[in-house]
């Protein structure tokens, strides 16, 4: 072999190093990349649902119309009829509109304007007789139209909105009249079949019953089980049955669990279905593996010399145990919960099988009433067909997202400040 | 109504606590002379003694009272011969929604009186709950009190009951998984009376919408056919190849780099920032296949003038396998690292590239332990749910084209089992089957993997 062909060979093997590292910063890179479009795409489609889009209108409280006068009780007004004074300056937004035209005039705003109207005015009672300015929430359709989420030049049989709501539309929109505000309703509503009256209200609150639930179950007996086999457990057939037990449930796919709340909880104890407190016991069997094992961890890193220096001084091995390795344990058993409980949040195989897909309209208060929860939220509001759940999907992953990302940074938060080297 | 009781002997509990602090080691110590333990432990010892057997009694109760209410009220019915089992259930369930006023429909006027009795009779275990659990209190704390004053070692009797509560806790994990095992196969082996377990193994028809005709002629022989699992396995196992197509070579290679050629502070950014990809919920990555990369691939086909459905198995396999990256990539970065430098040192001293050490020692030295991080990715593809139920499609079919949709094992369980289910039903039953059917898969796979991890580690370690 010449220089020549040693060179030669040299620059193969350097280039196959030069390739070699291409690959791996290539394959990093392309994770990231994933990374990216997906939460660059969640955010960018679910941003517009933080806002909605409102329509300025004339009212008139017109004490005849309504059929109420200033001393009319609350519960009187609350049954009386605010539709016809909301149709009445509808209609007046285009006084030649044909009647077969009226219909569609009626139904630029959304179905909810007349509780609007009547929470305006049970607030302002001074307003009787008088034209006031209000705004009001404007149909989903326009609304997406109005963000850019629907394409406006295609044709009129492919939209849910007409050419002549389009029209008006332009109108009042070139006078100033529509506006957008952000979206309160969205965080206090429970679900609804119209998209710019659905919340995540109702699921907010059922996360967090569950995950409660889940917190209050697993944690004590993950934290428990863990110190068992970590400082007491005897080295014996059980034991060993156990651990194989823990690392499998581990790695046991979600849905088993489903069906186990199913089978177990809903069929044979006739607990309440759709409800936190079954979801949390779920949700409890599937996490607790996962507590035990980064408890187990922390328990670990606590030095022996700690337990030895206690024993040393006569205390007994609980006492040991108890009073001087778990509080230092403790931060670290912490993170690893509130980490097992973020997996927990973002679930919903197993919520789906014990029924937390049913339609919640109503915001929960117990964990024994019927909820829904953020991620199922989610996974129904993909399965509807209208174009004003996506924005709304998007923007319940994000909060999804948020509250993911601030149990982690806590978790990560905890280690670092409490982690101590035992050298 | 729990919630009140378990309050009330929580309060009765620190009550103890105090009394048997104070009181009794006071009383102790007057006619003995000498505690032979420190005063807080005689009242943790009386407190374990009244709570904790009532909590007990408190749960078991409320979990079998329905069984007996159940098996009381049903107690009737049974004479007939004509109510199998699954009408039992059936009956059971129209008593209990007319009791709670729930029951939507004409309401069977045979069965009011029941519903009375139902209510008269939970009434009375309610009651006799309340009675149980106070007297239990009473005579638990009335045993320890004497027990104590009979010189007994609080010290050693309180830490005895730690411990042995700390072993319940972790037996909690045997009763999930014997829970799993028994609630799976006792509806499975409901259905493989129906179905013949090697129609289901072996079958290539799964169409189990059409279980429900219940034309008298023709049920058991639909029932015999439609409930062939192979595609549903085909499916899954179709998926989960696509996914690790996409997850093997970037987790791996991103294992690599990090383990082999990233700097301390690239790691520290790159390692978490991947991990991130197994932290997000998978229902948010369902609709991003469903949502984004369906459509994409649809468009994206018709240009090259390809038929693609907008539920298709690449759409689903693709963007699990991106979920996966971090399961791979992380475990092979931790098992690289665990490869003793030694061996990096001996082939870099005979001149050796850092990518022909890696190739050619590491790897091989790495291999039991990357094989155990791929196996769990593969159990972790498997099992995964939401990704397929929102992506992948319904409709069962043995085909290889990746365009098309396909389902999984998962998928049909989800949809079989999405609200409202009777047990008595072949289909509901079916799901358990698949259920079951996915445990033990996963299980063996899991074994697998951690046994061979582990083996790994324990060569070096």
């Amino acid at each position: 072999m010449n220089s020549k062909q040693k060179e030669i060979l040299m620059r193969k093997r350097y280039s196959a190093e030069k390739r070699f590292k291409f690959f791996g910063i290539f394959s990093i890179s392309l994770a990231i990349l994933f990374l990216c479009i997906l939460l660059f795409n969640i955010f960018t489609s679910g941003l517009s649902a933080f806002f909605k889009t409102k329509l300025i209108l004339k009212i008139n409280f017109d004490e005849k119309k309504l059929g109420i006068n200033m001393n009319t009780p609350d519960e009187a007004i609350k049954a009386s009829n605010f539709n016809e004074i909301l149709q009445d300056a509808l209609l007046n937004l285009d006084l030649l509109a044909p009647d077969l035209k009226k219909i569609e005039l009626i139904d630029i705003v959304s179905i909810d304007a007349t509780y609007e109207l009547k929470r305006f005015y049970l607030q302002n009672k001074d307003q009787l007789n008088k034209i006031v300015e209000i705004s009001l929430t404007l149909s989903d359709d326009l609304d997406q139209l109005y963000k850019g989420n629907f394409p406006r030049d295609i044709p009129e049989d492919r939209r849910r909105f007409s050419d002549f709501q389009l029209k008006v539309f332009d109108e009042q929109n070139s006078q100033n009249k529509i506006i957008t505000e952000f979206n309160f309703s969205f965080f206090k509503n429970a679900d609804s079949r119209e998209p710019e009256l659905a919340g995540i209200g109702a699921s907010l609150i059922g996360s967090l019953l569950t995950i409660l639930v889940c917190l209050i179950l697993s944690f004590p007996i993950g934290f428990l089980a863990a110190i068992y086999l970590e400082e007491f457990a005897p080295k014996n057939k059980i034991t060993e049955i156990i651990e194989i037990n823990v690392n499998n449930l581990a790695a046991v796919p979600s849905i088993v669990f489903g069906l186990l709340g199913l089978g177990v909880f809903l069929n044979y104890f006739y607990l309440p279905r759709s409800t936190p407190l079954v979801g949390g016991l779920v949700l409890a069997l599937m996490t607790l593996p996962r507590i035990i094992i980064p408890c187990r961890a922390a328990l670990k890193a606590v030095s022996p010399s700690i337990r030895e220096g206690a024993l040393a001084l006569g205390a007994s091995k609980v006492q040991a145990v108890m009073h001087n390795v778990v509080p230092l344990a403790l931060p670290g058993t912490l993170s690893g919960t509130i980490i097992g409980l973020s997996q927990a949040l973002g679930e919903t195989a197993p919520l789906i099988l014990i029924g937390m897909v049913a339609f919640i309209n109503v915001v929960p208060t117990y964990p024994i009433d019927p909820s829904a929860v953020l991620p199922v939220q989610v996974y129904l509001w993909s399965e509807s067909a209208e174009r004003g759940f996506v924005e709304k999907t998007s923007a319940t992953i994000i909060i999804l997202i948020f509250f993911l990302v601030l149990m982690n940074s806590s978790a990560i938060y905890l280690r670092n400040k409490f982690e101590k080297k035992w050298s | 109504m729990n919630l009140t009781i378990i309050i009330l002997i929580l309060i009765f509990s620190l009550s103890c606590f105090f009394f048997g602090k104070t009181k009794v080691s006071n009383k102790i110590k007057i006619s003995r002379g000498k505690l032979n333990s420190l005063p807080k432990y005689y009242g943790y010892y009386l407190a374990a003694w009244c709570g904790l057997p009532a909590l007990l009694i408190l749960i078991l109760w409320t979990f079998s009272e329905l069984y007996f209410v159940k098996f009381i009220i049903l107690s009737d019915f049974k004479a007939d011969p004509t109510i199998d089992e699954n009408k039992l259930n059936l009956i059971f369930t129209e008593i209990v929604s007319i009791a709670e006023k729930k029951f939507s429909g004409q309401i069977p006027q045979n069965l009011i009186p029941y519903a009375e009795r139902f209510l008269s009779l939970k009434y009375i275990f309610e009651l006799s709950k309340l009675a149980v659990i106070f007297s239990t209190i009473l005579f638990s704390i009335f045993f320890s009190y004497e027990q104590i004053l009979k010189n007994i070692k609080a010290k050693e009797s309180v830490e005895k009951i730690i411990k042995s509560v700390m072993f319940c806790c972790a037996a909690i994990a045997i009763f999930t998984t014997f829970g799993i095992v028994l609630s799976l196969l006792f509806e499975s082996i409901k259905f493989f009376t129906v179905v013949p377990i090697f129609d289901f193994l072996s079958g290539t028809n799964w169409s189990p919408g059409r279980a429900f005709i219940r034309d008298a002629s023709t049920e058991i022989a639909d029932v015999e056919n439609v409930f062939g699992a192979v595609p549903l396995f085909w499916g899954t196992f179709f998926i989960a190849a696509i996914a690790m197509c996409v997850a093997i070579p970037i987790g791996l290679f991103s294992g690599i780099y990090m383990a082999e050629y990233a700097s301390r502070k690239v790691r520290k950014i790159v390692k978490p920032l991947i991990e991130v990809l197994a932290g997000i919920p998978t229902v948010v990555y369902g609709f991003f296949a469903a949502l984004t990369v369906g459509p994409f691939f649809r468009t994206l086909g018709e240009i090259i003038g390809l038929e693609v459905s907008s539920e298709s198995a690449l759409a689903a396999g693709i963007v699990m396998g991106v979920m996966i990256i971090p399961y791979v990539s992380s475990l092979t970065d931790d098992v690289i690292n665990a490869v003793p430098l030694s061996l990096r040192e001996g082939s870099f001293s005979l001149g050796a590239t850092k990518s022909e050490t890696t190739k050619k020692v590491i790897l091989p030295a790495a291999l039991p332990g990357i094989v155990g991080a791929i196996l769990l990715a593969v159990s972790r593809a498997v099992g995964e749910t939401m990704i397929v139920v929102m992506a992948a499609g319904l409709g069962a079919s043995l085909t290889i084209n990746p365009l098309e949709a396909s389902t999984t094992i998962t998928t049909q369980i989800v949809t079989i089992l999405v609200g409202e289910q009777s047990f008595d039903d072949p289909k509901t039953q079916a799901a358990f089957a698949l259920g079951i059917t996915l445990f033990f898969f996963t299980l063996i796979i899991n074994i697998i993997a951690l046994q061979t991890v582990k083996k790994f580690r324990e060569q070096y370690e």
